[in-house]
């Protein structure tokens, strides 16, 4: 027991967790609203829209998570030179950002859509009988709405994202969770298991409050029909 | 009966307000819209009847373009429906639409539910449009509903809202699609009162439905409607007493049994 309570003080566990944090916070931010903009895309009825949000989706949503934050590192930052930030550790945790942004803003996009399937058809109907186009009717009456019916699928994509921060170690992000885990099995061979069921209470420990939060506000927020 | 029916001519002349020229619709191998001809006079009221999978919906939606038409032509104040975009949200703006299910807005309150055509479709100042809002909820009897959520309505008390949101958007036409069919039997009368009361200040009303004796009251022309083509039309009072065809006298006997 001694020897488990050492290793945090030598290693900043919160500090990792911290950092697994920021990342889901900015990726939920980018990629609420790029799955918007895809779930708008997908119900226009612009049928080259239409195409490019099924495509997108297709895409991002069937391309291994791994894969795309290796390519922010190897290809966009190694290959293609593109900097997000002049810091180099701050430009791996912001390419990271842009992965999983990318990544879950395919399921956003889904989970919306879900919502939007919850709205009756006759809601939309009524829109455009009022004199509302496309845009000002999803914006006033379809969207909100599915968003109030999309907070379950929401919260399981914000859960994923959450452990998915996870895969930014593939991005050369050593300050998270996972990247710590690593050096401190590498170096404490003694305590591997202990190790591992840390790091994996913490993650519960963040992901039971989302879950328990996204339950009762899809209670609360439910439309009422 | 409290009016006598008026001569389906007593509209004002000039050109129709809502014409339907050579009509023709498909749903797959189903015609369901056999080549209508209609016009439709200001300040008329014309009552649609007929079996169910007539057609009588699917005109009546194609007349603000939530039906589109494969042939043919329907024109609304003299100009032909356009095909999508600005131009059709306007013209839908002067077509006001009741919907068989209502089909509130349901997260919006009953006063947001009419104000949100005038404020965001055409501009009204929001105070303004609260108190036109207010004052068409008063004249529809749910002016003390007006904080509440449509799921807290009654059927008849939502229908009624809904009436008052198409007419917040002074509608030149309304089209009714079977506005009282969704509700429970003693809601019916406070819906149709409400349409009845708008037909006598000279709205001009195109319903569907199959309450006859809201046609008898209030209508000028009855249209049926079989198998997608329009049968017979007359005033009530010739209709209901003397129809000619034999699927009308068909229909009318089965209705009208009990």
């Amino acid at each position: 027991m001694e020897n488990y309570l050492t290793l945090f003080e030598t290693y900043d566990v919160p500090a990792a967790f911290w950092a697994n944090i920021q990342l889901t916070f900015w990726a939920a931010i980018w990629a609420t609203l790029l799955g918007t903009l895809l779930a708008l895309f997908r119900i226009s009825p612009i049928a080259s829209l239409q195409f490019v949000g099924a495509a997108y989706v297709n895409i991002f949503r069937n391309t291994p998570l791994t894969i795309i934050i290796a390519f922010g590192v190897l290809g966009l930052f190694g290959q293609l030179q593109v900097s997000l930030t002049e810091d180099f550790n701050l430009n791996f945790f912001r390419l990271a950002i842009l992965g999983l942004s990318l990544y879950h803003a395919a399921f956003v996009c889904e989970a919306i859509r879900s919502g939007v399937n919850t709205v009756p058809l006759g809601q939309a109907e009524a829109a455009r009988a009022i004199g509302l186009s496309f845009l000002p009717a999803a914006r006033l009456v379809i969207l909100p709405q599915a968003f109030r019916g999309a907070v379950a699928p929401l919260g399981n994509v914000l859960i994923a994202l959450i452990k998915n921060s996870t895969v930014a170690a593939a991005g050369s992000v050593a300050i998270e969770a996972s990247s710590l885990m690593k050096t401190m099995i590498e170096f404490r061979g003694d305590l591997v298991i202990p190790i591992f069921l840390t790091f994996a209470l913490g993650f519960v420990i963040i992901v039971i409050p989302v879950g328990l939060l996204t339950t009762w506000a899809s209670r609360k927020l439910a439309v009422a029909r | 009966m409290t009016s006598e029916p008026q001569p389906s001519t007593s509209a004002s002349s000039g050109e129709p307000l809502v014409s339907l020229k050579h009509v023709n619709k498909h749903f797959g191998d189903l015609h369901v819209l056999k080549d209508i001809n209609l016009e439709v006079a200001r300040g008329e009221v014309v009552v649609v009847i007929g079996p169910s999978g007539s057609g009588k919906s699917t005109l009546c939606r194609a007349i603000n373009r939530l039906e589109t038409i494969d042939d043919g032509e329907i024109r609304v104040d003299g100009k032909a429906l356009p095909a999508e975009g600005k131009a059709l949200a306007k013209l839908r703006a002067d077509v006001g639409m009741v919907f068989q299910s209502f089909n509130l807005f349901a997260h919006k309150s009953i006063l947001e539910n009419v104000t949100l055509g005038p404020v965001k479709v055409k501009g009204m100042k929001s105070g303004e449009a609260k108190d036109l809002a207010m004052s068409l909820l008063k004249r529809v009897g749910v002016d003390n509903q007006a904080q509440k959520l449509p799921a807290q309505l009654s059927g008849g008390q939502q229908q009624r809202v809904a009436i008052a949101r198409a007419l917040a958007m002074r509608p030149k036409v309304m089209l009714f699609d079977e506005p009282t069919s969704a509700l429970d039997p003693e809601m019916i009368n406070e819906v149709l009162d409400a349409m009845v009361a708008l037909a006598k200040e000279g709205m001009t009303m195109i319903v569907v439905t199959h309450e006859m004796g809201f046609a008898r009251k209030a209508a000028d022309r009855v249209i049926f409607m079989a198998d997608g083509q329009i049968v017979e039309q007359a005033t009530p009072e010739e209709f209901f007493t003397h129809p000619k065809s034999d699927r009308a006298k068909d229909f009318l006997g089965k209705i009208l049994a009990h």
